[in-house]
Formats: structure tokens, C-alpha cells, sequence
């Protein structure tokens, strides 16, 4: 069963690394959201993988370790997956406000946007540009 | 009063006036004055004890696991520094309350004030030298700001940034000397440093401490060959430069070798490093004043040289030139705050600082004349003012000096002698001479606020200069017995009888006179002469950094996201690699679980969905469909391995995903063209399976292998009932134990859901606007948007989902369940009637705004917490009992259930808020919004709202 949770976690990661290599942007939110899955699975994983034995209190007293899973991978795995939910929705957003903005869903910098004006002075700019 | 409240005062007194300005600049201005007249008067209520000889400490522990404490101490150093930041503070705030213009935001100004003098008092207070380093970069952070207090100038800027980088590399060097040195103490109080100084001088330390704490020292006070930032500084407003560059920031530097004086000084090294720069810098700085135009940078540069002269005299190393040093900090300081405000005066009334187009000031301003004359002739050290007394005793130590005393007698009197020309220079070129009628402005006397604060500086320099033992023997007293650690019995005369001191002051007299007589035509030769210029050099050198670095930024990133996250990648897999094989991960102990039949379908489907997600991205609805299916496979696998919490959310998050993806893939392309060459994709492909098979077998290396600690769980599983009274442990830790990560977590969700609301309202202007109105979807719309079965069937769902994420909410605490799964449930109930509906009947029916509910979430959850405090308990510590309603069964009220339900309701506005604002965008984009709840128009009238 190890071999089969490690395995999916390894082709999971893979598949979202390759998404994540892509040019366009909603591949890479999949890519995201993908590796998003692998790495809660890998978290939840460091408790080890244990069948049927949920952090549910059986009884108050003398209570057994061994009788429940690891209790704390859960919760921060509880928590990472709403916040995972919320960089999605930012990632998502981002990329929609940059397609109607520029028309254009990329990811790479266009090139006459990495075009910096030449440096003579330290103070080239001027004070509007500051505040606006 | 506290020396810990002293040193907070100002900081109190820095949000006043961003609470009053409404009310006018006189309010604010009185606010900050009030503020500091506290502290002042807290700081004079200790006078008695300290002239006893007592110090006066307050201790607070604030990290003493890295021997950082809030430890305040006041002796006769502090108590001198106090009242000089404080004093002259108080000046200062009446002052620019006159000098500060219409224009200029007078709240803002005094906030930066409040903080600069407030880190100040901190640094004359603290007693812990860890304490005193954060107060330090302070200084340097807020003196920033004030220096770059007229921002719309260009110098000011520049000013602003030559002195923090300086003072903050300086301050940089001085945290290192001053780490080495409480590593050779022992101890970063203050105090216990004070007592070490056998083992600090004989450590082989010593030397490289020393190094690195005078840098940040004579960085800050301006010293040669750091003293150019100074004369650049003076862009800023008159009041900062009057109060940072005569009392505080560049004071900042003295003290902090009058403070370490018992420790570091007495060896050759001190000596010599400190005494030679002090003296370079004096001679220099009064060099350069002597043929500066401007009338605030002739003041700058003789500060320099006033710093340079207190310098060498702590550079002596003996108790006489430290007494000597101690005075002319306090006669320094009147005078030279006294001539800024002078030369404000002057530039605020006659429109220029220019000295060439000054003159004859004397009948058009005559109390001016009076106050900047009087001031003038005490910083050339004329008697009988305080400037001359301390000018005597410099002069006296240096002709008894017992190494190299031929050489500092020689350039001490030459440097004394250019600061009598620069001085009589203020005096007589501005003030005296023909009346002239070509004055920007036509020039008089400005009101009583404006030279209230320079007069009383100098009735004090009289005073001191005729009276020293009654004005400033006591504060001499005990400031020079805390700087030398002994007893000190001060008697200043003004009368010594003819000595070298006497004669060396006489020669600097005489020739600073000749010189002022022949002033125009070395001032010809002076501007003729090449010299080089220190902005010059710093603006070549920043320059250069920043070229370097940005061609550094541009080979590292080209703007190709995927070369980055190639570079990262790989970058991840050599790091875990070389961990992986220079490490052990110990021996394999856990047995295999065996393989049933239900895992292994789930497994088949994941890595055929994951196949099929990398084979058909490029057709992105259907990539959709394939992210569901493995988002629901996960969320089996969380509840096959007994994680029933982790199954519940995941499936409802991923609901909330799908639909957001879908709904924005409404406006995207539908499909993704190929564009990278094969051999591009295979060699992405490569990196993805190298990782892929890292993460694998990372996964499965460690599922192997049984903990290497013992986990701290079993403390959970034993405590959740016992503490948090909750069954469900996963829960309990959620909202108790774990509570501030909690209360941090969904803090975070509901700032990304409000970004997303501020991403969207600027989409929804200027150019995307237009877009957005002018928008053709390249697919044809659904003929019924809303159709009548799905409306029916989730009308009837709505009061079902509801109570399900109520009772969801209420087993949490001892079942599966709990406030973030709950808050999914309701989140999508309610979204299901935006879908099936229409946005516009189901938003008529939505009372409250999502960004309130975020709002009330995190306050619930914090309110809950502050609970705790009444009882006494640390935050988020929650109680819990068990009650029995009739008719239902017993159930529990634990404070937990208050902080869930705030994670519940922010959970609710952050999903809500974010899908709302892609309905939003729809809505621009020519969406039509109904009122009615399906499209069928069952009145004969026009359906309204389809506008």
C-alpha cells in the first residue's frame, strides 16, 4: 500500500511540475493545483499511513496512542487545504485580470516590458512617479 | 516615572498626531509638546537620586532566552542625554509649528518627529546593549524619513538616502562590534559590560570590536571619513536639521563612546584611532565651513568639526578631557541648535541661506541679530560665553597631552582658528555691513514662537558661559562620573591665568580675524582649487552597486517563468539529493500494508487521470474535469487512512475550485495551443519525472520508517478531552491548541479574498473596463440559463444544505465536522442558488456583505481569544461545559465553538467574496442579470433588469 501512495504522490508531483512548465497560465494554475494535491497527501503522509483508526476519542480514559492515527499532520493539512483554496482563487484572478488587461494569457515577461530605462543619475525619476 | 514609560512617551506621543491633525496643526503641535513635557518632567523627577550617585533601572524581560530585555537604566550620561533630546525636542515642536508652511503635513511631520525623538530616548536609556541596537537603526530609519520630509525635492531624497545608507552601514558594522562584545562580557546589560574591562581589553577580541563599533559610532556622528552624509542632510526642513544635527542623531555616535568609555577607552588602539579621527575631522569640517556659502551647510560642517573636537577629547582617554567632553556636548548643543534655528529664521524671512546675498540684517531683524550674534561668537569661543569654557578646556588637555602633543597642539589651534572665522563669518557677513534692497523677501523679525526657542537657548549660553558651576556643575558632575566610572568634582573657571591654552585661544582669535579680512579672495582660490568631492565619489560607487546588481537580476531571470521554475526544480531536487545521500534516514522497520482491492481501483484511476490530465491539458474544460477526479481521489485516500476531517474538506473545496476555475475559464481561452518544440517538452518532462520520482520516493523512504522523535501527538490525544473538551482531536488542536495558527490561517484566507475583491475592482476600470464592456465570447451561450428544474431542485436543497452545515458546525468539536468544513457546505448551499437562480434574485436576498462576514469572522475568532484574559488565562484558552436543553440530546458549549464559529464566517465570506467577483466581471462583460428567478417571463411586461 506504501508503494501505491508513494507512486501516485511521484506521478501527481510529476504531472504538476510539467503543467507548471507550460506558457500559458491556466495550465500552470492546474500545475498548481496539482502539486497543491501531492504535497497535502505527502504532509498527511508524515503520520504514517493508518487504516481505520480516525483522532476520534473512543473513551476519556487511558487512552491508548496506538489506538488512533497521528492527529496534528491533519490539522495542518486541514489547514493548508482551505488556504491552498484561496492562493488558488488569487492565482486564478490574476491571471484572468492579466488576459483582460493585455489580452494575452502568458506567463513569460513580454520582452519590451523587461526594457529598463539606462541609469545616469540616482534620482532619474521623478517625485510624481514616487507618490502616485 | 519609569525609565521604561520615559522612553515610551514619545512613541505615545507619535500616534497623537494622526488622531488630531483634523482638529489643526496648533493641537497637534500642542499634543506632541504635552508628550514630551511628560517625559522631560518623569526624566528631572530623578535629578535628586542621580545626584546621589544612585541609577535608576527598570527590567522588563522581553527575550531572555537570547538575553535581549527591555532594561532601562538612568545615570548622569542618560539623564544629560534625556534632557538635551528632550528639551531641545520640546523647542523644536514650538519652533516648526512657525516654520512649517500651509503646504507642507504638518501630522506627518511630527509623527516622524515623535519616533526619531522617542528612539533616541531609547538609545540614552537603555541598558541592554541588544535594546539599544533596535533603538539605533530606529534613529536611522526615522531620521530617514525626516531628512526626506520634503519629498518633492530631489536633494531631500537623495539627503535622505545618503544618510540612511551611511548611518545604516555604519549600524550594521556597530551590531557585529557590539555582539563581540557582549560574547567577551558575558552578559548585553549594559551594566555587567561596564565592569568588565580587564577581560574585554585583554581579549584577543578586543581590537576587531573596537573596529566595528566605532564605524557605526562615526557613522552616525559624522566623522572623517564618513562625515559627507551630514552636509546632505541639511535638505531637510530646519527644524530636523536644527534638532538631529545639535542635540540627537549625530549626538548619537558620542554617546555611544561616552557610554563604552570605562571599557574600550585607556588602550593605545583607542587612542589612536579615535583621537587622530576626531582631530582630521575637526580640522577639516572647520576648513570647509569656513568657505561654504550657504548658511546651513557653514553650520553642518562646523557640527562635524564640533563632533570632531568632542571625539578627540574622548579619544584622550583621561577623566579630564572626558569632563571636558561631557561640556561641550551641552554647550554645543545650545549653541549650535540655536544658530539652526537662526539660520531657519533668516531663510524663512529673507527668502535665501546664501550668505553672498545676505548682509545688513542688523536694523531689519534686530532680535535675530541679538540671538544669532550672541550664539555665533559662542561657537567661535569668545568669553564669556559657555563656548569659550569648553574651547579652554580642549585646548588645556591637548597642551597636556604626553604622546604626539606638538602635532594635535598645532592642528587643534588651526582648526580653532578656521571656527573663529566661520563664526565671525555668521555674524558679520550676515548681519552686519550696508543694508542691502535686493533680499527675495523684504526681511523682519518673525514672531514671538519662532524665537522663543532660540532665545531661551541663548540666555542658557550666557548663563553656562558666566555661572558654570551653578548652571551645569551638577549635570557635569554626574554625566562625567557616569562616563568615567569614578567620582567627579568639576570646578570651571573662566579665569586660568596665561597658560598654552590661553595663547593657542589667542592665536586662533587673531588669525580666525585676519582670515575673515581676506575671506574674499581665498574664497576665489578655495572654489578654484580641485578637490574632490565626496558625493561624487558615493554616487560613483552606489551607482556602480546598482549596475551590477541589475545586470546580476537580469542574467538570473530573462522573464521566462519557466526557466525559473526549471532552475527551482532542479535546484529542490540537488538540495534533497545531496541530503539524501550525505545523510541517514535509519533502517526500514514499518511493514507494507497489504494492497485491498477498493485502494487499488483508486490508485488505477489517479494515475490514469494524472496521465490523461499531462495528454489533454491542452483541451482545458475536459483538464478541469481530470483535476476533479483526482481532487476526489484524494479526498478517498483521506478517508480510507482514517482522516475523515481532511476527506470532508477536501471534497467540499475542491466543489468550490471547480466551479471558480470554470468560471473564469469562461473568459480564457478554451484550449491551449502547442508552442514549445518537442524536444523542449521532452526535456520539461524530464525535469517533471526527476522530480516526480524524488517526491515519490522521498514519500515512500519515509512512510517506511517509523518517526525518529517521538511525536508530541500522544500529548494531544491525552489532552483533548482533559483541556479542550472535544472527542475530536483534529478539531480540538484546530481551535486550541493550535489557535493562533488557526486565528493566522484564516486571517490570511480573508486578505486573499479581499485582494481578489481589489484585483477585481481594478478590472472593472480604465482600459480592462473597456475591454470587459466591448467583450465577444467565443462560445455560444446556453439557451436557458437558469433552468427550471435545477431552480426547483436547489430551493428545496437550500433549507436541507443549511441545516447539514449547521449540524456540521455543532458535531465539530467532537466528530467530524467543525467550522472550515462547515462554512464549505453553506458556502456552496448558497452558491448553488447563485448558479441555479441567477445572480441577481439570489444577491436581492443577501442581506449581508461577504467582506463584513470576513471581518466578523476574524473578530469572533478574536474576541473569543481576548475571553481568556478575563479569566486570567493566556489568549485562545478556551472552557467548556455540558448543558441539557429539553427534547434534545446533551450537548456541549465549549468558548472553542465562539472561535469556530469565526472561522466558519470568514470561510463563508473569503469563498463567497471571491466567486462574487467573477460574477462581477461577468456582469461588465455584458452578462445580463435577472430579477426574476428564471428566464421564463410569466407577466406580460418587459422582464425588468435585462438592461
Amino acid at each position: 500500500m506504501e508503494f501505491l501512495v508513494a507512486s501516485a504522490v511521484g506521478a501527481i508531483t510529476a504531472a504538476g511540475i510539467y503543467l507548471i512548465l507550460r506558457l500559458r497560465t491556466f495550465a500552470v494554475v492546474l500545475g498548481m493545483t496539482m502539486l497543491t494535491y501531492a504535497i497535502n497527501a505527502f504532509l498527511f503522509a508524515t503520520g504514517r499511513l493508518v487504516v481505520n483508526k480516525p483522532p476520534i476519542l473512543l473513551g476519556h480514559s487511558n487512552i491508548n496512542p496506538a489506538d488512533y492515527t497521528d492527529p496534528l499532520p491533519q490539522a495542518l493539512v486541514l489547514t493548508a487545504i482551505v488556504i491552498s483554496f484561496g492562493m488558488t482563487a488569487v492565482v486564478v484572478m490574476m491571471a484572468l485580470g492579466a488576459f483582460i488587461e493585455g489580452g494575452d494569457d502568458h506567463i513569460n515577461m513580454p520582452d519590451d516590458d523587461r526594457i529598463m530605462p539606462t541609469l545616469k543619475t540616482l534620482d532619474d525619476q521623478k517625485p510624481e512617479d514616487e507618490t502616485a | 516615572m519609569s525609565p521604561a514609560l520615559i522612553a515610551l512617551l514619545p512613541f505615545i506621543g507619535a500616534l497623537l498626531p494622526g488622531l488630531l491633525i483634523r482638529s489643526g496643526r496648533t493641537v497637534a503641535a500642542a499634543a506632541c509638546g504635552t508628550t514630551t513635557l511628560v517625559a522631560l518632567l518623569g526624566l528631572l523627577l530623578h535629578i535628586p537620586a542621580i545626584l546621589r550617585g544612585e541609577v535608576i533601572t527598570a527590567r522588563i524581560a522581553w527575550l531572555p532566552q537570547i538575553q535581549l530585555n527591555a532594561n532601562f537604566r538612568i545615570d548622569g550620561l542618560s539623564l544629560l542625554f534625556g534632557i538635551l533630546i528632550l528639551g531641545i525636542g520640546l523647542l523644536i515642536i514650538l519652533y516648526a509649528r512657525f516654520y512649517l508652511s500651509r503646504k507642507d503635513s504638518v501630522g506627518k511631520f511630527y509623527t516622524y518627529l515623535m519616533l526619531f525623538q522617542g528612539a533616541m530616548v531609547g538609545i540614552v536609556l537603555s541598558d541592554n546593549i541588544l535594546l539599544l541596537l533596535v533603538f539605533w537603526e530606529l534613529t536611522s530609519l526615522s531620521s530617514f524619513l525626516l531628512i526626506g520630509y520634503w519629498r518633492h525635492l530631489p536633494e531631500g531624497r537623495q539627503g535622505a538616502r545618503m544618510s540612511l545608507a551611511v548611518t545604516g552601514l555604519g549600524g550594521l558594522a556597530m551590531i557585529a562590534g557590539l555582539l563581540i562584545l557582549g560574547q567577551i562580557a558575558g552578559s548585553y546589560d549594559i551594566s555587567d559590560i561596564l565592569t568588565a574591562r580587564e577581560a574585554v581589553q585583554s581579549s584577543p577580541w578586543y581590537t576587531p570590536a573596537l573596529i566595528l563599533i566605532l564605524i557605526g559610532a562615526f557613522t552616525k556622528s559624522a566623522q572623517f571619513p564618513f562625515h559627507f552624509w551630514l552636509p546632505h542632510a541639511m535638505a531637510a526642513p530646519t527644524p530636523v536639521s536644527a534638532y538631529l544635527h545639535s542635540a540627537t542623531m549625530v549626538k548619537a555616535g558620542l554617546f555611544l563612546m561616552a557610554r563604552l568609555w570605562p571599557v574600550l577607552s585607556g588602550t593605545e588602539q583607542w587612542f589612536w584611532i579615535v583621537a587622530t579621527t576626531g582631530l582630521v575631522t575637526m580640522l577639516l569640517g572647520a576648513l570647509i565651513a569656513t568657505f561654504k556659502d550657504d548658511l546651513k551647510a557653514l553650520l553642518a560642517f562646523s557640527t562635524v568639526s564640533h563632533l570632531g573636537l568632542i571625539t578627540m577629547l574622548l579619544g584622550f582617554g583621561t577623566e579630564e578631557a572626558a569632563i571636558a567632553a561631557v561640556f561641550h556636548i551641552i554647550n554645543h548643543a545650545t549653541f549650535k541648535a540655536a544658530l539652526f534655528m537662526t539660520a531657519g529664521i533668516i531663510d524663512h524671512e529673507t527668502g535665501t541661506r546664501s550668505i553672498a546675498r545676505l548682509g545688513g540684517l542688523r536694523r531689519l531683524m534686530p532680535v535675530t541679530f541679538v540671538i544669532g550674534t550672541v550664539a555665533a561668537l559662542s561657537m567661535a569661543g569668545i568669553a564669556p560665553l559657555n563656548g569659550f569654557l569648553s574651547k579652554e578646556m580642549m585646548l588645556y588637555e591637548v597642551s597636556h597631552l604626553e604622546v604626539a602633543k606638538q602635532g594635535f597642539m598645532l592642528f587643534a589651534t588651526l582648526a580653532a582658528l578656521f571656527s573663529v572665522c566661520y563664526s565671525l563669518r555668521f555674524f558679520v557677513q550676515v548681519f552686519l555691513g550696508p543694508e542691502r534692497h535686493d533680499y527675495p523677501h523684504h526681511p523682519h523679525d518673525p514672531n514671538f514662537g519662532m524665537w522663543a526657542g532660540p532665545a531661551f537657548l541663548v540666555v542658557l549660553v550666557v548663563l553656562i558661559g558666566l555661572f558654570p558651576n551653578t548652571m551645569a556643575g551638577w549635570l557635569i558632575d554626574a554625566s562625567a562620573g557616569a562616563v568615567t566610572g569614578a567620582e567627579v568634582e568639576t570646578h570651571i573657571s573662566l579665569w586660568h591665568g596665561v597658560n598654552a591654552a590661553l595663547i593657542m585661544s589667542l592665536i586662533a582669535i587673531a588669525g580666525g580675524a585676519t582670515l575673515l579680512s581676506m575671506h574674499k579672495p581665498l574664497l576665489a582660490a578655495w572654489e578654484a582649487a580641485p578637490r574632490p568631492e565626496a558625493k561624487t565619489i558615493y554616487d560613483w560607487v552606489v551607482l556602480r552597486c546598482v549596475l551590477v546588481g541589475r545586470a546580476l537580476t537580469d542574467a538570473m531571470t530573462n522573464g521566462s517563468m519557466p526557466r525559473a521554475l526549471s532552475a527551482f526544480t532542479l535546484a529542490t531536487l540537488f538540495a534533497g539529493s545531496f541530503a539524501w545521500y550525505t545523510g541517514s534516514a535509519g533502517p526500514v522497520t514499518r511493514p507494507m500494508l497489504p494492497v485491498t482491492p477498493v485502494p487499488l481501483i483508486g490508485w488505477i484511476m489517479a494515475m490514469v487521470a494524472t496521465a490523461c490530465m499531462v495528454f489533454f491539458h491542452r483541451i482545458r474544460v475536459l483538464a478541469l474535469v481530470l483535476v476533479g477526479i483526482v481532487g476526489l481521489i484524494v479526498s478517498v485516500f483521506f478517508a480510507y487512512f482514517s482522516a475523515p476531517d481532511l476527506a470532508l474538506t477536501q471534497i467540499s473545496v475542491e466543489v468550490v475550485t471547480v466551479i471558480l476555475l470554470l468560471l473564469a475559464l469562461n473568459f480564457l481561452p478554451k484550449r491551449t495551443l502547442t508552442e514549445t518544440p518537442a524536444i523542449h517538452r521532452g526535456f520539461d518532462a524530464f525535469i517533471a519525472t526527476l522530480a516526480g520520482l524524488g517526491f515519490g520516493g522521498l514519500t515512500y523512504a519515509m512512510l517506511r520508517r517509523d518517526f525518529a522523535f517521538p511525536t508530541i501527538s500522544s500529548y494531544m490525544l491525552d489532552n483533548s478531552y482533559k483541556l479542550g473538551g472535544g472527542d475530536n482531536v483534529v478539531n480540538v488542536i484546530l481551535v486550541d491548541f493550535r489557535g493562533y495558527d488557526t486565528f493566522g490561517e484564516i486571517t490570511v484566507l480573508g486578505i486573499a479574498a479581499l485582494a481578489i475583491f481589489a484585483l477585481t475592482q481594478t478590472l472593472l476600470q480604465g482600459r480592462s473596463a473597456k475591454r470587459l464592456i466591448n467583450w465577444t465570447h467565443d462560445q455560444r451561450r446556453a439557451g436557458d440559463r437558469h433552468p427550471l428544474m435545477l431552480v426547483i431542485a436547489t430551493r428545496v436543497l437550500l433549507p436541507i444544505s443549511l441545516v447539514v452545515g449547521l449540524f456540521i458546525f455543532l458535531r465539530g468539536h467532537n466528530d467530524p465536522g467543525g467550522g472550515f468544513i462547515a462554512g464549505l457546505v453553506v458556502a456552496i448551499a448558497l452558491l448553488m442558488q447563485y448558479m441555479a437562480s441567477g445572480y441577481g434574485w439570489a444577491q436581492e436576498r443577501q442581506a449581508l456583505p461577504y467582506h463584513a462576514l470576513i471581518g466578523a469572522g476574524v473578530v469572533a475568532a478574536g474576541v473569543t481569544g481576548l475571553g481568556a484574559w478575563f479569566n486570567g488565562r493566556p489568549f485562545l484558552t478556551s472552557a467548556y461545559g455540558y448543558f441539557k436543553l429539553p427534547f434534545i440530546e446533551e450537548f456541549e458549549l465549549a468558548t472553542a465553538m465562539g472561535f469556530d464559529l469565526g472561522v466558519f464566517l470568514c470561510v463563508v465570506g473569503a469563498v463567497m467574496l471571491a466567486l462574487n467577483s467573477l460574477s462581477r466581471i461577468a456582469r461588465k462583460a455584458g452578462e445580463v442579470v435577472n430579477k426574476t428567478p428564471m428566464d421564463i417571463d410569466l407577466s406580460d411586461e418587459h422582464p425588468e433588469g435585462a438592461s
